[in-house]
């Protein structure tokens, strides 16, 4: 009786265990006819990608995305997923495309693929009008406390360039919490996308404090290429058709029209 | 042979212990300075809270009631956020009283949630001990002339306090995996280390790493308060 109840448990866990493993699994490998393209966004990034009051998703990101799949007739639906787990969350198969903002770099094509670029922002440091005069280079920086959001390729740059000269790096887990710190002064500057930073600078009450300090920041080691989609390295098909899509809508117009409705200046 | 080797041999990734490993042991300094740094304040704010609410008038004890009820009752994350982004708020009247230097920081933001968090439940876990001990042996207390203190010190505290050490135990060690959400709010403690070693690698091991030096703490605890607990029961075991 204990034995055969000790094989059936064991039988009922393998059970188990391969329900789990079939439920992860990554979609089959095989080309497939994409009519739904599922994209996950961070939602907490404005004006890239954001909530409106309606729980809505909104911003460029989401508008190029939605262009894209207008043009290539398919449909997209949109998955918020906080920064940290945009990758993980993409290779588990949550979703299949990432459009967030991401930078393509090195460090990340070992794990994911990218579409060409659809944007492209240098990085910016914004710091309190009375340090003004502060010069954001490694040796100026050393003792000053520099906060950007955590696995960003403006932290990784922090990270290798600023924290070996002495600076403190604090990472938080959005864009708007390292904002908060540095209107209430716990971070001496902050390091960020350029276009984020800007509209911070001039619309928001908590931007007033600030300013931005030094020249633009695009270190081509830390900053890559630009903006694309992320992808599954395994998904070649897919790539083909968002990189189709980009290609598409710069030569129709569609892609002016978004960059217009959120920047006065070029952003490709 | 190294520690890295010897982790390696074990099935570790070598490389990834080399980059990363020395950021985590960095962290875990932090969760500990957390822990031995907020449960002994909070236990401390815990023995005057209990023995309020055992023996207070009514408005200290609704006082206290309303403090440990606060805290017990609303997320210990949401405790985190409330404190450190909202002094940020008042940053300039923090500073004109001159107390912004811990509010701007975030190890010390961390460390005042965390106390005022433990010391609800640990009042909790006092007070409950200290009402479980019979009325008759105060009632005897008193008779053979024992004042308030003489009562608390020789009769309830010591039998108190046995029956509190294992709630006392399991509190910290829910403290030390509470900690972790120090991480949130910019402290690199043993959680935070690991979500930037990941963010580094994208490799999931340095989270199964960091789970591992959670557990190894946990059973530490563990075997501290078997021996604490055998030590302070010795005069009811028979021989």
């Amino acid at each position: 009786m204990r034995l055969a109840l000790g094989v059936s448990r064991r039988a009922l866990c393998a059970t188990l265990l391969a329900l789990i493993a079939a439920s992860l699994a990554p979609p089959s490998l095989q080309a497939k006819e994409w009519t739904t393209i599922r994209i996950g966004t961070e939602g907490a990034y404005p004006p890239f990608n954001f909530v409106d009051s309606n729980q809505q998703l909104q911003g460029f990101d989401i508008d190029i995305a939605k262009a894209i799949c207008d043009e290539e007739k398919v449909t997209c639906e949109f998955v918020a997923q906080d920064w940290d787990g945009l990758i993980p969350a993409l290779l588990a198969g949550k979703y299949d495309a990432i459009f967030a903002s991401m930078s393509i770099t090195e460090e990340r094509k070992n794990a994911i693929a990218f579409s060409n670029k659809y944007y492209q922002s240098p990085a910016l440091f914004v710091a309190d009008k009375k340090n003004a005069a502060l010069v954001p280079t490694p040796q100026a920086m050393a003792g000053k406390t520099i906060g950007a959001q955590s696995a960003t390729v403006s932290a990784k740059y922090l990270d290798g360039v600023f924290a070996p000269a002495g600076a403190e790096i604090k990472l938080y887990a959005t864009q708007d919490e390292a904002n908060l710190d540095l209107a209430s002064g716990r971070v001496d500057a902050v390091l960020a996308d350029k276009v984020v930073m800007l509209p911070w600078l001039e619309k928001s009450p908590d931007g007033r404090c600030c300013q931005m300090i030094g020249a633009d920041v695009n270190d081509p080691k830390y900053f890559g290429e630009g903006i694309g989609a992320g992808l599954r390295k395994d998904d070649p098909d897919l790539k083909a058709l968002i990189d189709k899509g980009i290609a598409d809508i710069r030569a129709n117009g569609a892609y002016a029209k978004i960059n217009a409705k959120y920047f006065p200046f070029s952003l490709y | 042979m190294t520690a890295a080797d010897f982790l390696g041999s074990a099935g570790f990734d070598p490389v990834l212990l080399d980059q990363y490993g020395p950021s985590l042991l960095r962290g875990l300094r932090t969760t500990l300075a957390l822990v031995a740094i907020s449960v002994p304040l909070g236990f401390a704010l815990a023995l005057p809270l209990a023995f309020v609410r055992v023996e207070g008038g009514p408005l200290l004890r609704a006082a206290a009631t309303g403090f440990t009820g606060f805290f017990r009752g609303t997320p210990l994350l949401a405790q985190l956020f409330l404190l450190y982004y909202g002094a940020a708020q008042f940053h300039g009247a923090l500073q004109a009283a001159g107390v912004w230097w811990m509010f701007r920081d975030a190890f010390w933001c961390a460390i005042l949630t965390f106390t005022l968090n433990t010391a609800s439940y640990q009042a909790e876990i006092l007070r409950g001990a200290a009402q479980a001990i019979p009325a008759g042996q105060i009632e005897a207390g008193r008779a053979l002339g024992f004042g308030q203190f003489g009562i608390y010190r020789a009769i309830v505290g010591p039998q108190a306090l046995i029956l509190a050490l294992r709630p006392l135990g399991n509190e910290l060690i829910l403290m030390i995996k509470a900690s972790s959400l120090a991480s949130v709010v910019t402290v690199v403690d043993l959680m935070g280390a690991s979500k930037r070693a990941f963010s580094g690698s994208l490799d999931f091991e340095v989270y199964l790493w960091a789970a591992l030096i959670y557990l190894a703490l946990v059973e530490i605890v563990r075997r501290i308060w078997n021996a604490l607990e055998r030590r302070m029961t010795r005069h009811l075991r028979t021989a």
